[in-house]
């Protein structure tokens, strides 16, 4: 049992950087995560820890520090948001590639332009094809629990993998929750010690670290990093289940809420998950047969899992917290959809994009998302394949 | 210095096999970075821009490397040495190493005075302890001679071209050391491979100082400059008897001007035999190599006065 404290995600965040200690630490300010650097500073001013804060004058920077310091042979971390992250986009491939188990808390953010500082999930969703573990928390107790076992994913031998984990930006971010903060000698058993494979400061074995490929061998480097990425879904599950052991909170891939026999299923990622928890229990009350299949690890997708936990469905609602931008619905949509085609289920499955830039989604509009899907079962027609939730008019 | 019978015999940082151009003299000037370094004192590591030199020695399965070496991309050169050296600084307060290391970053002057140039100024103001060479070749040679801020006023690039009715690179060089003299770093030079002691003895100051370091070299480029292989050396040597890349150092601020030629040459020795500033020599274009002679002036003489103005930085003279 740890110890309740009542803080934001960001400080759940850097405290789970205070008991990781990671050896370096680059990082560039940007809001809504900029707490965490600030936090980060502060502990090692008071000699909480002893990282090596290396305070860049860019994420690009960041990043490229990161790199440099894992590949020197250290434990690495980094925090981020939105625009920054996208400035270190050139740099997440070059991690991932190198196969650098940097972990990185991402406060999922809004990208420019309109301006927007506030949270969805543009910048994370961006970025799934960087080559990086993606977690994503829906409140601050799994922002802290999933940083810690970050670590132990991205450094196991089988995986050496960058990976980030996402909190929402303000709904998690800036929101005081009550969550378990755990001892710190427990946490920093659990982790262990790192051990570098070839580190570049052991001159007496010199390593080149980035060397080019040409076509002749480009192609095995990146389905040999490939192959890392895909053992990280067993190690996830490893992971989550030694975390519970160790801590009493367990994880899995995903989390199934009330899904067993639930026929109106809504699919999320991240802190709308409270509410649509809040709101399951609702319609349950009522006899509603309403669950909620949450996304924790969304890369690598495990999408035999997932199409698995939906079989009882006889409609799907998807939850993308990110525009489509031209495809076909949003990124969580896609897959999923494509997740179930090689399954039995038929289910109509529809997309909604929520919360861009902030926009709150409240009780009502999971509710109405239900409401659609129990009138889709009762017709036997989809309507709109495609709708925005508290989205100002009507969307087409 | 050691002889150069005994530099001779030193174990090679950079070995042959690499894939530079014939002429090239990138693996020159590392070569003699090499043999400067005391490396019964220290071992070296180095990081290396996106760029000819790093194409041409880390084509993977292949390393030309007996150091650590790490490139990741164009613009990064110096935040990925600060990752590495802040790495090593925790490697020393944890006990985990008794090594010496110094570290070495090296770019050329795209990775410099363009792209990199902000990495560069965040790493030097952080105040990593590295010392940053960029091989200046004047434009973006690894992908085909481009324009860059260090290609000098009239050169012909393939985006600044010679035509019909332009002349070729319309604006003057970056004075990349002024910009890093900015930053007020203990020590920062400028050098020439056609000069390798003074080079060499540059590298081996820059590599004892306490702090970030900085040393620009010219690389003449035989392909982008358009000279033959056999006289990149012949070009560096007079890209210094003309004033054009004047040898100094800069010591906490005070300039040390290391080589003053007897007889200054015309820039035209130094024009005449590169391709890439044939165009200056047409009828008609006699104007451009006199403001090109009146910048490389101007800056000499202003040199030479800081030179004797002798200040260091945050310190009056008596």
């Amino acid at each position: 049992m740890g110890k309740k404290v009542a803080l934001t995600g960001n400080e759940a965040a850097a405290h789970a950087i205070r008991q990781i200690n990671p050896d370096v630490i680059a990082a560039f300010p940007i809001t809504p995560s900029t707490p965490i650097p600030q936090a980060v500073a502060q502990f090692i001013a008071d000699g909480e820890m002893d990282t090596e804060l290396v305070t860049v004058e860019s994420e690009h920077s960041a990043m490229s520090a990161c790199i440099g310091a894992a590949a020197a042979g250290g434990r690495v971390m980094t925090a981020t948001s939105a625009n920054g992250y996208a400035l270190m986009w050139e740099m997440l491939y070059i991690a991932s590639g190198m196969r650098l188990p940097i972990v990185m808390a991402v406060v999922a953010r809004a990208l420019s332009s309109p301006l927007n500082i506030h949270g969805d999930h543009s910048d994370i969703m961006g970025g799934r094809d960087t080559g990086w573990i993606q977690l994503i928390s829906e409140n601050s107790q799994e922002a802290y629990d999933n940083l810690i076992q970050a670590v132990k994913i991205a450094e196991n031998k089988d995986v050496m993998t960058p990976a980030l984990v996402a909190q929402d930006g303000f709904n998690t971010s800036h929101t005081i929750e009550i969550w378990e903060l755990e001892d710190d000698q427990k946490v920093k058993e659990f982790i262990g010690e790192y051990e570098p494979l070839y580190p570049m400061l052991n001159t007496d074995e010199p390593i080149t670290h980035g060397a080019w490929a040409p076509p002749n061998w480009y192609f095995e480097h990146k389905m040999n990093q490939l192959k890392g990425l895909l053992n990280a879904k067993d190690v996830v599950e490893k992971v989550g289940k030694e975390f519970g052991d160790a801590f009493g909170r367990y994880y899995g891939l995903y989390e199934a809420y009330k899904l067993d026999d639930a026929e109106y299923v809504i699919v999320a990622a991240g802190s709308v998950c409270g509410t649509t928890k809040d709101v399951v229990d609702e319609l349950r009350e009522n006899g509603v047969k309403a669950g909620l299949l949450k996304i924790r690890l969304f890369r690598p997708f495990p999408y035999k899992e997932l199409a698995e936990a939906l079989q009882s469905a006889k409609a799907i609602a998807v939850l993308d917290r990110v525009s489509p931008a031209g495809a076909q619905g949003g990124p969580l949509f896609t897959e999923i959809r494509s997740a179930l085609y090689d399954t039995l289920s038929r289910a109509p499955v529809i997309n909604y994009t929520y919360g861009l830039g902030g926009r709150d989604t409240q009780p009502k509009h999971i509710n109405s998302v239900f409401e659609t899907l129990k009138k889709i079962v009762e017709t036997g027609k989809v309507e709109k394949q495609f709708d925005c939730l508290n989205l100002r008019g009507v969307w087409r | 210095m050691a002889l150069l019978n005994e530099l001779a015999k030193k174990k090679e940082g950079l070995v042959s096999g690499h894939r530079l151009c014939p002429g090239c003299t990138h693996s020159v000037i590392m070569r003699q970075v090499f043999a400067a370094a005391d490396t019964d004192k220290y071992d070296i590591v180095v990081a290396a821009a996106t760029g000819c030199f790093e194409v041409s020695s880390g084509l993977y399965p292949y390393t030309s490397w007996n150091v650590p070496w790490i490139h990741s991309a164009f613009e990064n050169a110096a935040s990925t040495i600060s990752g590495v050296e802040a790495m090593y600084r925790v490697w020393k307060k944890k006990g985990k190493t008794n090594k010496d290391i110094r570290f070495i970053a090296v770019a050329s002057d795209g990775g410099t005075y363009d792209i990199g140039l902000q990495a560069l100024s965040g790493a030097i103001e952080r105040g990593h302890q590295f010392l940053y060479i960029c091989n200046d070749n004047n434009a973006y040679q690894n992908t085909g001679n481009q324009r860059s801020s260090a290609t000098p006023f009239g050169g012909s690039t393939t985006t600044s071209p010679n035509g019909k009715v332009k002349f070729g690179k319309e604006q003057p060089r970056k004075d990349i050391m002024s910009v890093i003299e900015g930053h007020h770093l203990p020590y920062a030079a400028q050098a020439s491979p056609s000069n390798w002691r003074d080079l060499m003895n540059k590298v081996k100051k820059a590599l004892d100082v306490n702090g970030p370091t900085y040393i620009n070299v010219i690389e003449p480029c035989t392909t982008g400059w358009g000279f033959p292989p056999n006289m990149a050396i012949e070009m560096a040597q007079l890209a210094v008897d003309t004033c054009v890349w004047p040898l100094y150092e800069v010591i906490n601020g005070k300039v040390v001007i290391n080589y003053k030629p007897k007889k200054k040459l015309p820039v035209t020795e130094y024009l005449k035999p590169q391709k890439r500033f044939a165009h200056l020599f047409k009828k008609g274009n006699e104007y451009l190599i006199e403001e090109f002679q009146r910048q490389v002036d101007a800056h000499w003489e202003w040199l030479l006065k800081r030179e004797e103005c002798g200040i260091e930085y945050g310190v009056t003279k008596e």
